[in-house]
């Protein structure tokens, strides 16, 4: 494509979005990808492919569509895309690309890619963990809850000092969730633990992250979970000889000890199912959670580190997890102002846990409001 | 229990990169020359000094590469702007630039090595801090109480009077962007090898501006870069400490606790400055200005 016909089809692009009445052409229907054609797949990263966590595994899921399709397909991909108005400026750059679907792999990209959407009803958009949908924007999100309910009751068992440490990104529903699902977990094999919160107000920033996890170590933590993306934690915890687990990607590189396990998102079989769908014209928009008995949310191998009754302990919660005979979020459950939140047997609807913004009975630290 | 040797090591691990980079653009403005470029040499020094001991092991020999590698970088700016007279603050912006793009391209092959132990020095505390602290007072001394210190600070003063005096002027400030660009280089280094244990593109994440901003607050003075650095890693350390401890704070006022003391200091020395009488924290008085011996 040279400068003219890109200028041109930016145009052609652009003017439909203008005109009144092109809202109804928005709804095009779906019509597959001729053979001998080639879809463009474009991906925004929030870090460094190298990150080791996040961004890394969204990028193994896009090296997954090119295994799949093979020339079915070209992938491109921008990495360390700022949340905020850049983002709209990288996602309008693929779709003048002539990328006809843009994944967007970060909560914080959700106004950009609703705002680009409008401006390209003829492109699909697959937004991670956000909530806004349009026709040609859908939304995907993993369960991490889930698999926080496993490491949550790994930490439990494993800490001496029955202390904890969460590095947390900033106060979003999808990190508080993990928060509370870990310290329930936790306190159900081990009532006395206690769990410190740190917010480092980025999902990534190595130096921050690595003063967090000393911060909390110098309090008495000797089990650290993060939320952030870079192995940083995990190195400050080998430095203090204290543990810690794999964040979205497996990392094992600090294996066996600290990362005793991990979390894995495994976005490539949703990736490839998307992709799938825009070659054969099935594709529509949808908001899907998919956890631990789909797999897009994996287990690291729990390693010699851990003593193998614990092992087996967080294999079998992860086991009924994924069978679905258990739920992360089951009453009686209370809120940490002490109030009821689920009664006995009762599990939190998946309305309540997206929009959750408290912490359950027990924790001391308070959520910044 | 918040203040007590714990914190007070982190605080002071937390400003040693700063506390490099402050002390080595101390020199390089005292000779007269802004260089805008710190966050650039450091994250060079902070891959190189990374790669060096990764490859060697060896975590001294990589400090070593990164002063190398800083000095390296920094005659770039050297030979643009004493040889080829451009404007030093464009110049050093593009430095910044430069590096970072740089490291990001020569960096993907160490991304998720994990860095060699550091040897912990005296009482527990790596050799790097001790060297820090050791080179305020040697600075300070250097600039103060010695001729080639006096030179330097002439040339700074006034370029055109030195050069009539006949020193090298162009010579003395590449040789005092060298320095500061070797000490930057190693407050990177300090930052992936000693407080990261590994690299990540982009990772010094603004200490170089920090640095810069903590010069000015310093009145170019060593014991005042040292007062900076560690004003700011104070702040930095102690709001995650706090959020840790779990005192309740605003989380949002402690994570912009650091810039808004770093804007206070900033406020209150140019306020000194502006009141009082010859004092000695006014800047270099050919800061920033090129000097052409023709004119």
């Amino acid at each position: 494509m040279n400068r003219r016909t890109l200028l041109a089809s930016a145009a052609a692009l652009a003017l439909p979005a203008l005109l009144p009445g092109a809202r109804a052409r928005a709804q095009t229907p779906a019509t597959p990808v001729p053979a001998g054609e080639t879809l463009k797949v474009g991906f925004i990263y929030v870090g460094p492919v190298g990150d080791g966590g996040w961004s890394y595994q969204h990028d193994l899921g896009r090296k997954a569509i090119e295994a799949e399709y093979g020339d079915r397909v070209e992938t491109t991909f921008i990495e360390s895309v700022p949340e905020g108005a850049d983002a709209e400026r990288a996602l309008t750059q693929l779709a003048l690309a002539g990328n006809t679907l843009i994944f967007a792999t970060s909560f914080g990209f959700m106004d950009a890619v609703i705002n680009t959407a409008r401006k390209f009803p003829n492109v699909k958009f697959e937004h991670a963990t956000g909530y806004k949908r349009a026709d040609n924007v859908a939304t995907y999100d993993a369960r991490f809850y889930e698999g926080r309910a496993v490491i949550g009751t790994i930490a439990g068992r494993m800490t001496k000092s029955n202390k904890i440490g969460y590095i947390g990104s900033f106060p979003i529903p999808e990190v508080i969730q993990g928060i509370n699902s870990s310290f329930i977990h936790a306190r159900k094999v081990n009532p006395g633990v206690e769990m410190k919160v740190v917010w480092a107000y980025s999902w990534f920033d190595p130096a921050k992250e690595a003063d967090a996890a000393a911060a909390l170590i110098a309090e008495g933590v000797d089990v650290i979970l993060q939320h952030t993306d870079s192995t940083a934690p995990l190195a400050k915890a080998q430095e203090a000889g204290v543990i810690g687990f794999g964040q979205a990607s497996d990392m094992a590189n600090f294996k066996p000890t600290p990362r005793v396990s991990s979390i894995i998102d495994n976005w490539a079989p949703y990736y490839i199912r998307r992709v799938g769908q825009i070659l054969d014209g099935t594709w529509t928009s949808h908001g899907v959670w998919l956890g631990i008995g789909d797999g897009e949310v994996e287990i690291g191998e729990i390693t010699e580190a851990v003593p193998a009754e614990v092992k087996a302990e967080a294999e079998a919660l992860k086991a009924q997890i994924a069978s679905k005979a258990y739920h992360p979020f089951t009453g009686p459950l209370k809120k940490q102002d002490g109030s009821d939140w689920l009664a006995e047997g009762a599990v939190a609807t998946d309305e309540e846990l997206s929009s959750m913004n408290f912490f359950v009975e027990g924790i001391a630290a308070q959520i910044p409001s | 229990m918040i203040l007590d040797v714990t914190t007070l090591l982190l605080l002071i691990s937390a400003a040693t990169p700063i506390l490099f980079a402050a002390l080595g653009e101390v020199i390089v403005e005292r000779a007269g020359v802004l260089n805008l470029g710190v966050e650039g040499l450091m994250i060079v020094g902070a891959l190189a000094g990374f790669a060096a001991a990764h490859a060697t092991g060896s975590t001294a020999l990589g400090f070593a590469v990164a002063a190398v590698a800083g000095a390296g970088l920094a005659m770039i700016f050297a030979v643009l702007t004493q040889m080829l007279l451009t404007n030093q603050v464009a110049t050093g912006l593009a430095l910044t630039l430069f590096g970072l793009g740089l490291t990001a391209m020569f960096g993907k092959p160490y991304e998720g090595i994990k860095a060699p132990p550091v040897p912990a020095g005296p009482l527990g505390v790596n050799a790097m801090i001790w060297l820090g602290l050791a080179l305020v007072p040697l600075i300070w001394l250097g600039l103060n109480r010695t001729r080639a210190g006096l030179i330097l600070r002439g040339v700074g003063e006034n370029h055109d009077a030195a050069h009539a005096l006949g020193y090298k002027v162009r010579a003395v400030r590449i040789a005092a962007i060298a320095a500061g660009g070797a000490l930057a280089g190693m407050g990177g280094a300090y930052i992936s090898i000693a407080i990261v244990l590994q690299w990540t593109e982009g990772m010094t994440a603004g200490a170089g501006w920090i640095a810069l901003a903590i010069v000015v607050f310093a009145g170019w003075n060593p014991w005042g870069a040292l007062a900076g650095a560690w004003l700011f890693g104070g702040v930095t350390v102690l709001q995650l400490r706090l959020q840790a401890a779990g005192v309740a704070v605003p989380v949002q006022l402690l994570s912009m606790a650091p810039y808004l003391a770093t804007i206070l200091v900033l406020v209150l020395i140019s306020a000194r400055q502006t009141y009082a009488r010859g004092g000695g924290g006014t800047a270099p008085g050919s800061l920033g200005r090129p000097f052409h011996a023709l004119r």
